[in-house]
């Protein structure tokens, strides 16, 4: 009877420790960890994924990322009229992300060619960061472009892990 | 910190492979009767063990918990770390333009359909559209060379992948043919990926290919022509009995594809090799069979080597140490070489070794293991942009030809909006280097001269720190072949001079800055695709130096860096050593052809193919030049340019049939 006791606190308290585990071992080689974890955490998903899950998570993030930005840019338009230029670049290279990086990375990822997941994974970053500098120092868009571009470093550390 | 969410029910739990204690065994009835009488010791032990461990687990929590801001110290060695992996790894990435897009001065850039659609190719085999990647199935059948290839009838990015297909007399005219296999079974409904092909004694062709399954695991199936009195090989057929192998125990199913040509043992069988890895450990796994429908897997590895991650698309083939012929992939024999090749998943470089087959247990060793397959230090086929090569025997030169994978370096908003990513490397030929017998000697295939239209030479002495322009016309697609002398003094101060330090060692194409940064001996070559004023230009050069030994050492180079002032383009410095032998001159071959420039050293002893994305070095504006950027060196330049003619690769009519049948 003590015996199952303890066996139960045991297996309750290893359960705590290791519980992050998984996701912090794997945030530890990442860019960034906090952002990782906390990323990771906000997914039902995340406490039983394996790397591969993980990064399956992470991609569904930046789809996520890329559509609220998208949402921001239209918004723009009426608001920041003399962007319009800079706004039909963000656009196309935002709907890239949508409709070329992201599904190229998920089918990558999910069977088990992960080397073009890392090519969908990093484009996104470089999707980002030329939309960024399309408004020469002004951008409305500065802390969306981060976003994109910490969240596509922290995939790709994760990516290169199923290599 | 796991807060009381953490605590599932145990249940949740079971399959937990961290949690060590779900597998304890329950209480042994028989050990409950055995220990009657000491029940109450046992009882008091039991407690104070108890307490232990809960107290031992708490503070594990505990410290785990506060030890967080230590874990953070940690972190950032850790990052430093994991950061210096990522960088220099692949070479697309997105460090750069951070730097890029937070400086105001330089603006994105924009570009437009005449500047994308300039980069199409005019003789190096596309698709019409969409995504391509690995070469498939190379081979020569009545009459016809055949290519297959990894492709996405979808899109401009990788997936949903078939097999296209395209034929040629010569390797060079080429005419687009229907797809020739769909992922339209269980066995190969998530990707028909790369194989190869075996043509037995009688002629017949099987091919062997992979396909990723509808629950996503990598396996073997087989495939032959429908129609073997076909010389277009239009259609395909799969084996009934696919898969005819999978992922087998200890390999896991994601990591088992990509199977080679077979050739014949001397008890009569046919191998295979299929690349493969066990931890960080790349392998390439062994299979006999006499009919291509079942196997036997040999308990030995054909080759294995720590720390390479991954290797896809193997390639293994003898080599011949005497004669420059190819020879076919059954040859073995004492005046023969094994070539292990693999394709790193990691690093993206297609990596091969020169060494001893056995046969009688399937097994390779490398002739010097510093320089094993996929280590930093070993031979590379292409020191550029270039993967999931492929050779093929073809029995009708008797030439060993290699085809190989040239992706973007490009935005995928660029690829999606000119409608295509990939090409194909011009097809090489390739042997034993029969006088260093260390390394492979590649070259453009002899079919490739037809392409060449009008021609001009020049013998041009340059002066140290000159640029000279080369008049040829329009400079977009272009062959160029030429020597390079040093004028000897120059050579004789720098070797006889002991105060000159030796700096060739430490020179490497990638970190030395490029063709600007000047030497007593170099850089000095071409700038190809360049503007009147070099704001775009890429030059392909010689870097000559002083080594340890105090011999000279020469490095060939491709700096982009300067290609383009795009920023959404990948603009790496390309390059390594190539072997000089005494009484050689410097010789380089550059082929120019719009977005890509191959560059072959030496005869093809150090080659690099690069990708590019001029703004304005496009059309008529493209210039060519010649440079010399050494500090007091002369270099003389003997040289002829060609201008090279379109391939006119272009889809299957029956004119276009009877045009190609005529030749």
């Amino acid at each position: 009877m003590m015996m199952m006791m303890m066996m139960k606190v045991m297996m309750m308290v290893t359960v705590m420790v290791s519980e992050g585990s998984i996701i912090e071992q794997t945030c530890k080689e990442t860019p960034d960890f906090n952002l990782c974890v906390s990323l990771l955490n906000s997914d039902p998903r995340g406490s039983s994924a394996d790397t591969s899950g993980l990064a399956l998570i992470l991609i569904d993030k930046i789809k996520g990322l890329t559509t609220k930005t998208l949402n921001e840019i239209n918004g723009l338009y009426k608001k920041r009229p003399e962007l319009k230029r800079a706004l039909d670049e963000c656009s196309r290279r935002y709907k890239t992300i949508l409709n070329a990086d992201v599904p190229e990375a998920i089918e990558a990822i999910s069977k088990g060619v992960p080397k073009f997941g890392e090519d969908g994974v990093i484009d996104a970053g470089v999707e980002a960061s030329v939309c960024e500098g399309g408004f020469k120092g002004k951008s409305p868009l500065t802390s969306l472009t981060k976003s994109m571009q910490k969240i596509s470093n922290v995939t790709r550390a994760i990516v290169r892990m199923l290599l | 910190m796991a807060s009381s969410d953490a605590l599932l029910p145990i249940s949740a739990r079971e399959e937990d492979p961290l949690c060590p204690y779900t597998r304890l065994p329950m209480a042994d009835p028989n050990q409950e009767t055995h220990g009657r009488r000491r029940r109450p010791f046992k009882g008091l032990l039991a407690v104070s063990f108890g307490l232990l461990f809960i107290a031992f687990y708490v503070a594990l929590i505990a410290t785990h918990d506060g030890s967080r801001s230590n874990d953070a110290v940690i972190d950032e060695t850790k990052t430093t770390t994991s950061r210096a992996r990522l960088a220099g790894v692949s070479e697309k990435s997105n460090d750069g333009l951070w730097k890029l897009s937070g400086d105001r001065n330089t603006p994105a850039f924009e570009w437009n359909n005449s500047m994308l659609s300039w980069q199409r190719t005019a003789f190096h085999f596309q698709p019409e559209q969409n995504w391509m990647n690995d070469p498939n199935g190379p081979l020569f059948y009545k009459g016809w060379y055949h290519f297959f290839y990894q492709y996405n009838p979808n899109a401009a990015v990788w997936g949903d992948i078939v097999w296209g297909h395209a034929v040629s007399r010569d390797l060079i005219h080429w005419v687009h043919l229907p797809i020739a296999m769909v992922a339209d079974q269980w066995y190969d409904s998530n990707g028909v990926w790369t194989g190869s092909a075996t043509i037995l004694p009688d002629g017949s062709i099987v091919m062997l290919y992979t396909g990723s399954t509808d629950k996503a695991v990598q396996v073997q199936n087989l495939a032959y022509p429908e129609d073997p009195s076909d010389p277009l090989l239009l259609k395909w057929v799969k084996f009934p009995g696919n898969p005819v192998l999978v992922p087998p125990p200890g390999i896991l199913p994601k990591d088992f594809r990509d199977p080679t040509t077979a050739w014949k043992t001397s008890e009569g069988k046919w191998r295979i090799t299929i690349g493969s890895k066990l931890n960080r450990t790349g392998i390439s796994l062994v299979y006999d069979t006499t009919d291509f429908k079942t196997y036997e897997k040999l308990d030995t590895l054909l080759h294995r080597v720590p720390n390479t991650g991954m290797w896809e698309c193997v390639d293994f083939y003898p080599v011949s140490k005497t004669a420059v012929n190819g020879l076919d992939t059954s040859v073995k024999g004492p005046d023969v070489k094994h070539i292990v090749k693999a394709s790193m998943d990691d690093t993206r470089f297609d990596h091969y070794a020169v060494g001893t087959y056995f046969d009688s247990n399937g097994t390779w060793i490398p002739d010097d293991p510093t320089i094993d397959v996929g280590m930093s230090t070993s031979l590379r086929y292409d020191y550029g942009k270039f993967y999931a090569s492929k050779t093929f025997y073809d029995q009708n030169k008797g030439r060993r030809v290699l085809w190989s994978w040239i992706g973007e370096s490009d935005s995928e908003a660029a690829d999606v909006q000119k409608g295509w990513s990939s090409v194909q490397g011009i097809p090489r030929t390739v042997v034993l280097d029969t006088k260093t017998g260390k390394n492979l000697v590649q070259w453009p295939v002899e079919e490739i001269k037809s392409l060449r239209l009008s021609s001009k030479q020049f013998d041009i002495e340059v002066g140290p720190g000159s640029v000279v322009p080369v008049d040829v016309g329009s400079a977009t697609q272009l062959d160029i072949e030429a020597e390079f002398e040093i004028n000897k003094e120059s050579l004789d101060k720098i070797i006889r001079n002991a105060s000159v330090v030796a700096e060739a060692e430490e020179f490497s194409c990638e970190k030395s800055g490029g063709s600007t940064v000047r030497g007593a001996l170099g850089p000095f070559g071409f700038s190809v695709l360049a503007t009147e004023s070099l704001s775009e230009q890429t030059p392909v050069y010689f870097y000559v130096a002083k080594g340890k030994d105090s011999e000279l050492k020469t490095i060939f180079c491709i700096d982009t860096s300067r290609s383009s002032v795009a920023n959404d383009v990948v603009k790496p410095i390309y390059g390594s050593v190539v072997p000089v032998l005494k009484g050689e001159k410097l010789t380089m071959r550059i082929l120019v052809d719009h977005s890509i420039v191959e560059a072959f050293g030496q005869g093809g002893r150090t080659c690099i193919t690069s990708r590019v994305y001029p703004t304005s070095a496009i059309y008529g504006a493209a210039k060519l030049f010649l440079f010399n950027n050494a500090l007091d060196a002369t270099v003389t330049a003997s040289f002829r340019v060609w201008q090279m003619n379109s391939a006119f690769i272009h889809p299957y009519t029956e004119e276009a049939f009877r045009a190609l049948t005529r030749t």
